[in-house]
């Protein structure tokens, strides 16, 4: 399966760290269909190929969009791209968050870091469908108040939809009046009602098991929760097996997991 | 080729001494001949142009982390077991260039599609492990959603002439995970070797249409009964000298309570995670992709290259790899091998050919593994047994 070529249409700043591609397609005006919560493998010419999320609005297939946080060679050579570049798109690859089994529950989204993008892409169909669903609540977990991605949409959301937006940082300067600490700890006040709701994590793995302590501590079953992995990966089509977790090839059974077909190996150690 | 009636039932012989016959009708119909050859003191599997490349007359010797060639004292073409290159050396090679790219003006490129042409090989001496290896790296590359084109052209256009197996070596267990030694199906043309005093003829069989075809021109006759008779004789007789065994017996069930042992710490101080064994199985299928270019920047290329979940940068994710640990690499591996390759694959991702345990420099076995494993449940401590004394278990 060879890459397709997607050109930048636009290069954003989110953080000193991250920035947002929006790609149209290079070959053709054949758009890219996909669901909240799929990735693609991406590649930047010469230098690699690395599974990103996508974080754009299913509801649009005229632009692929995908939020990236700079940590190592491909990451970086992505990160100087400009517009008019070119990259190489393979996918859309893997599991999506049940949105639609979702559909006359409550939502929450427990999200650290950069595991926001692919949790976007889930939030911008919820809004959309806003009257199918009960309470929606975000709750985000960054390292300081200048890592929070999509500041203004995150704002502009909450002011126009019935969206609770609970934001924490590990670390804050003065000026900071919101929540300092762990994301998990935002989990026991937050307003939903746990008999009826579904649970969507993504984070770092360390943090998606407390996140889903705390969940289950709530009385949120381990069925409703669910969660996105990560591995490393070569391919996205179940050949290179690289990203095994034991029975699965977490880019095709997953990265969405529901957590009880995950916890038994989640809990054991480099598996 | 005579017809064949209803009663010949597709069995022929050839006299040993018209073997080359077979090799030039193969050449005749344009198929590169793959075949058992001496290389570096082992058999491989090189491309011959004759039967008097083969291995005549040799034989091996193979136990934990040996493997020694011997001589026979006969003519025997196919005296011997495996050795440590499988035929995924050629279905699914080391290395293979998957596309290229190149720049044009405007800062976007081109992607260029690999069109190697196909080579068209004729893979002479397939064992029946190896052919049931080669139905499941079909599943693992065929049978998905995804297709894997650069594996398919190559196994579509193959041949596959099988030889039973009449000399089984030291590390055999194919009759444990019912793959052998006697060859089933998935075969074109499956070869007995008959070997009595100075009577030596090759009892073939017909495994499809295109095996038929090439042995039009080649001076076979219609099998005698007694004549199969014998070719059975040989493959029973190598059954009854295959030693090691592997209990399969809720074997996944057996490695997934076993995710926690102190064995792997253990297994780990022997192992030199060398990766060794998982180049020379025939089934494993991991690898990792290399993206290279030119000095100008101009030309990309992608490759594709055997990986090995021995490796430490094979799990690698930011920050660190997931398997750390050599035990937690090690317990990857066989729990791959023998347990969650049945979740993924329906089928266990062993065939029972040994090559892991001979290849292996410090003989790690994984049938005794197991073994080990498997007493530490009747709370025996037997992390490793001297090999005497596990066959007598057995
Ligand atoms: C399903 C999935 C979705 C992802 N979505 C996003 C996203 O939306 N945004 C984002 O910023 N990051 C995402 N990641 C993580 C991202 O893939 C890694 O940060 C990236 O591969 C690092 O590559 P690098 O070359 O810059 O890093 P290096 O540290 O130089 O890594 C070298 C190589 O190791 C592998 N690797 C390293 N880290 C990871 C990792 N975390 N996961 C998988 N392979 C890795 C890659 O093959 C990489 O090229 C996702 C990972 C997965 C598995
Ligand atoms: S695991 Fe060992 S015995 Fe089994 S198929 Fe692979 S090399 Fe052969
Ligand atoms: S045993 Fe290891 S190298 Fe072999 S197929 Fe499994 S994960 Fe890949
Ligand atoms: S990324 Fe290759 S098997 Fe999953």
């Amino acid at each position: 399966m060879v890459p397709r070529p997607f050109r930048l249409r636009q290069v954003r700043r989110e953080t000193s760290d991250t920035f947002t591609l929006e790609l149209e397609p290079a070959d053709s005006a054949e758009g890219f269909c996909f669901r909240a919560g799929q990735f693609n493998m991406l590649y930047v010419f010469g230098v690699g190929e690395i599974p990103i999320s996508i974080s754009g609005n299913p509801a649009n297939p005229r632009v692929l969009t995908h939020t990236t946080r700079e940590v190592g060679t491909v990451t970086k050579a992505m990160g100087k791209l400009r517009r008019g570049d070119v990259i190489g798109v393979r996918g859309p690859f893997g599991t999506p968050w049940p949105i639609e089994q979702a559909e006359g529950a409550d939502v929450v989204i427990v999200a650290g870091g950069i595991g926001l993008a692919p949790l976007r892409s889930a939030l911008y169909h919820l809004l959309a469908q806003r009257d199918r669903y009960g309470k929606i609540v975000l709750l985000y977990g960054t390292r300081t108040p200048g890592d929070i991605l999509y500041r203004r949409e995150l704002q502009r959301w909450r002011a126009q939809f019935d969206l609770e937006v609970h934001i924490t940082v590990d670390r804050a300067l003065s000026g900071w009046r919101g929540n300092v600490g762990v994301v998990t700890s935002l989990i026991p006040r937050a307003p939903f009602d746990a008999r009826n709701t579904v649970a969507l994590v993504c984070g770092p793995e360390i943090m998606m098991r407390f996140a889903v302590l705390e969940l289950q501590r709530r009385g949120v079953p381990p069925s409703h929760i669910y969660v996105s992995l990560e591995r490393n990966m070569k391919c996205g089509v179940g050949v290179c097996g690289h990203c095994q977790l034991a029975p699965f090839f977490v880019c095709k059974d997953g990265p969405v997991f529901s957590y009880d077909k995950v916890q038994h190996l989640l809990e054991k150690r480099e598996i | 080729m005579p017809q064949s009636g209803a009663e010949g039932k597709k069995r022929f012989v050839l006299l040993a001494s018209q073997f080359q016959q077979l090799f030039d009708a193969l050449k005749r119909l344009g198929y590169q001949i793959i075949a058992p050859t001496l290389l570096d003191g082992a058999i491989v599997y090189e491309r011959v142009e004759s039967v008097n490349e083969l291995p005549v007359g040799f034989s091996d010797e193979q136990r934990a982390g040996v493997y020694r060639l011997k001589r026979r004292g006969d003519r025997a073409f196919f005296g011997y077991a495996v050795g440590p290159r499988s035929w995924k050396h050629y279905l699914y090679p080391p290395r293979q260039r998957l596309w290229q790219a190149k720049r044009d003006g405007d800062g976007g490129f081109r992607v260029i599609p690999e069109q190697e042409q196909t080579p068209r090989y004729a893979f002479v001496g397939v064992r029946a492990c190896e052919l049931a290896a080669i139905a499941i790296q079909d599943k693992v590359f065929l049978n998905g959603q995804y297709r894997d084109e650069y594996y398919q052209r190559r196994r579509e256009s193959a041949l596959l002439i099988a030889v039973n197996c009449a000399y089984p070596a030291g590390n055999c267990f194919c009759s444990s995970v019912g793959t052998g030694p006697r060859v089933r199906e998935g075969f074109d043309l499956a070869i007995t070797e008959v070997l009595n005093g100075k009577s030596h003829l090759l009892v073939i069989e017909v495994g499809s249409e295109r095996g038929a075809a090439v042995l039009e021109g080649v001076d076979v006759q219609i099998a005698t009964e007694e004549q199969w008779q014998q070719a059975q004789q040989a493959v029973d007789s190598a059954t009854r000298r295959i030693l090691k065994r592997l209990d399969t017996t809720d074997l996944k069930e057996l490695l997934y309570r076993h995710l926690d042992s102190p064995h792997w710490e253990a297994v780990a101080k022997r192992c030199l995670t060398c990766s060794n064994c998982t180049m020379v199985c025939p089934t494993c299928f991991c690898h990792t992709v290399e993206d290279i270019t030119n000095l100008q920047g101009t030309v990309a290329e992608r490759w594709r290259r055997w990986d090995s979940c021995f490796h430490i940068d094979f799990s690698y994710i930011h920050g660190s790899p997931v398997r750390v640990s050599e035990a937690s690499r090690y317990r990857q591996w066989i729990t791959h091998k023998l347990a969650s390759w049945q979740d993924q694959f329906g089928m266990l991702g062993c065939v029972g050919c040994g090559r892991c345990i001979t290849w292996c420099p410090v003989g790690i076995d994984i049938t005794e593994e197991i073994r080990a494993l498997r007493r530490s449940e009747e709370g025996r401590v037997a992390p490793t047994v001297p090999k005497e004394e596990s066959d007598a278990n057995t």
